[in-house]
């Protein structure tokens, strides 16, 4: 089947070359990094965690949000996501790649990483986040193979796939509430340490993601003859507008219990994040510029009329899949080292070079959908030639 | 022929590997902090006799505030420590590597501090390093057990040679006592000590409690460069030990009780 996504047109092609050049910028600094060791990134002895693993944090959310197709079509039988799970699938097996990616480019020692199965330490929560998203991979990858195959052949799914399917279910919550536990647990920031963490997570993933689904489906209209339909992509907008509310309130909830208890432990590292700490206030634009995209994407959301039409659509979407990568994309990881457990306020900006091997990162995800996605038009022969 | 101990121990190690796989897993994850790492062989032992290893059940410390308050500006020990550990030097706090430093009381006791503290205390900088803590939260989160409490004497350990360097502990501890190598630190140090490892960029390192030194019979470099006396070292299992004395009869505080750690560093204030 893979030599489905060897074919295309010029447009393709030239999609396809830009991607790789990304890559290869991305690879040519990470050599760089690597010669040079983590010390070309904004990271330091006080934010010992940064924009890696913030894109890490952002994508497992992505990738487990391909539970709000699979989960409608199987548990409660609507037909309807029948075309998209197989998108829903390949989103989450790219994003999974993505974050393996950050996570690697992240490592100090980054070839001794077999150690994390030579000296299995099921203490630590890093131990079980490996387990869970390597299982979550070969679960999606087993899944859209087979399930893509039988439709090639125009046959029936074999049955035992479907508990592999029902089980792909509780796996996805699995991943994100086990990357939430790898922060939530630490003592030593409290920022993190909070119960509403991995509830979240969740909520984040679940307006992510459906909307960046939204938006590849409409993109895919636009370049293929492959049309997601009014239905599903409504059906979609409601999982975002439930999903992005309930984050919202988990924001008040999260916010008022750092207030009104007004422990400075906790305080302190909401007052960098919304007024800044000491003089130092670089995410302070941002946190407002996602709290109003938020609102916005609400508005855009719940009102019935601006849902159902396609450019008001977008709009809500693009602002819901912004809100939320500012929120974990940038806020949430460096802000738990902020006040350091001394109380001191280091900033941290990513470098050139980061930014430059995260691009990179993001190439290859675009590829890899890029990829899986003319493979599954191709089988249902939905691609122009 | 030319051999150096790199290749001699990949050589060796790949030997091992074809000879039976299961213990060359284990050549591999040993603890080999005693192996200098990557540097020339180590310098013959020195010539004056071996001395009986320091052996407790529980080492701990107490660090007497009054007493390091009276040597102002002194840096002794973690002059010491650093010499003896090949501890860079990068000179600026981004890239930053330190076992143990001397600290302000409003941030090694940041819980503490309140407005209207002594003039004393207002002004005083200690020494802060690894707590040793007792329920140690960095050797909880390390996904490939390359740090460890060890149990026969509680000192928390690394094992640099298997660090993954993934600073997962680093984000762990809650007194900030971890460093991680973000450049090659070698360039670094002013004059490297062959007795004792090096480390590779990409590591975590931290104050070990010198059990190296122990198992020579020798107290921690900065016990010993201390001429205020201001550091007590000893074991907290016994009742006649220099440190429980010490935490008999006098106040002593640690840093962050609250979060359940126990810390084994002690402050007289």
């Amino acid at each position: 089947m893979l030599e489905k996504a060897l074919s295309g047109s010029r447009q393709y092609w030239t999609w396809v070359i830009f991607l790789f050049v990304l890559i290869g910028v991305g690879f040519f600094f990470y050599l760089r990094q690597y010669h040079e060791g983590l010390g070309i990134t904004g990271l330091s002895r006080d934010v010992t965690w940064g924009f890696y693993i913030a894109q890490f944090t952002f994508l497992v959310g992505v990738a487990a949000s391909a539970v709000m197709v699979v989960l409608p079509y199987y548990l409660h039988d609507y037909k309807a996501f029948g075309k998209i799970t197989i998108l829903g699938e390949f989103l989450a097996i790219s994003s999974v790649i993505m974050c393996m990616t950050f996570i690697f480019v992240d490592m100090g020692q980054p070839f001794r990483i077999t150690n994390v199965f030579l000296h299995p330490s099921p203490r630590s929560l890093m131990f079980w986040d490996t387990v869970s998203l390597g299982g979550y991979l070969v679960l999606n990858v087993i899944i859209s193979h087979i399930t893509l195959n039988s439709e090639r052949k125009g046959i029936a799914p074999p049955k035992w796939i479907r508990p592999v399917i029902i089980l792909s279910i509780p796996w996805a919550i699995s991943i994100h509430t086990v990357t939430a536990f790898l922060y939530s647990g630490l003592a030593a920031r409290p920022f993190w340490m909070t119960a509403i963490l991995a509830p979240r997570f969740l909520a984040t993933a679940f307006a992510a993601g459906p909307s960046l689904l939204i938006l590849l489906c409409l993109i895919l209209r636009k370049f293929t003859r492959f049309d997601a339909g009014y239905g599903p992509i409504q059906k979609l907008a409601q999982i975002v507008t439930y999903a992005m509310a309930i984050n919202v309130f988990f924001i008040l909830v999260e916010l008022f219990t750092a207030i009104y208890s007004n422990i400075p432990h906790h305080t302190m590292h909401f007052e960098y994040l919304f007024l800044g700490l000491d003089g130092k206030s670089s995410l302070v634009g941002w946190m407002w510029t996602s709290e109003i995209l938020a609102l916005i994407a609400l508005v855009l959301l719940i009102n019935p009329t601006t849902r159902h039409r396609q450019s008001t659509l977008v709009v809500a979407c693009l602002t819901v899949f912004g809100s939320i990568w500012i929120d974990k994309g940038l806020g949430m990881v460096v802000t738990g080292f902020i006040p350091n457990p001394l109380g001191t306020v280091t900033e941290y900006m990513p470098t050139f070079p980061e930014l430059m091997i995260s691009v990179g990162i993001y190439g290859l995800g675009m590829l890899l959908i890029t990829g899986f996605y003319r493979i599954a038009l191709s089988v249902r022969k939905q691609i122009p030639t | 022929m030319s051999i150096d101990r790199r290749k001699f121990l990949t050589l060796s190690g790949l030997s091992a590997l074809g000879l039976a796989g299961a213990p060359a897993v284990r050549v591999f994850g040993q603890d080999t902090t005693d192996v200098a790492q990557d540097t020339t062989p180590a310098e013959p032992a020195q010539p004056e006799q071996p001395r009986a290893p320091l052996v407790a059940q529980r080492w701990a410390m107490v660090i007497d505030i009054n007493k390091c308050v009276a040597a102002e500006g002194c840096r002794d020990c973690a002059l010491a420590c650093h010499k003896v550990h090949n501890v860079p030097d990068f000179d600026n706090p981004k890239d930053e590597v330190k076992w143990i430093w001397k600290e302000s009381f409003e941030h090694a006791f940041h819980d503490q501090e309140h407005a209207h503290q002594s003039e004393k205390l207002r002004h005083a900088t200690l020494p802060v390093l690894c707590n040793h803590c007792d329920d140690p939260p960095c050797t909880r989160v390390c996904p490939t057990e390359s740090t460890w409490k060890r149990e026969s004497d509680g000192l928390v350990m690394m094992d640099w040679h298997r660090c993954i360097g993934c600073r997962y502990c680093v984000a762990a501890c809650p007194y900030g006592s971890r460093s991680f190598n973000w450049r090659d630190p070698r360039p670094h140090i002013d004059e490297i000590n062959k007795s004792y490892p090096t480390r590779t960029r990409g590591v975590v390192e931290k104050c070990t409690f010198c059990d190296e030194r122990l198992a020579r019979g020798q107290m921690p470099a900065c016990v010993e460069a201390c001429k205020e006396k201001a550091m007590i070292f000893g074991d907290l299992e016994d009742p006649e030990s220099e440190v429980r004395q010490v935490l008999r009869e006098t106040f002593t505080i640690r840093r962050k009780p609250g979060l359940g750690t126990h810390p084994e560093i002690y402050y007289i204030v």
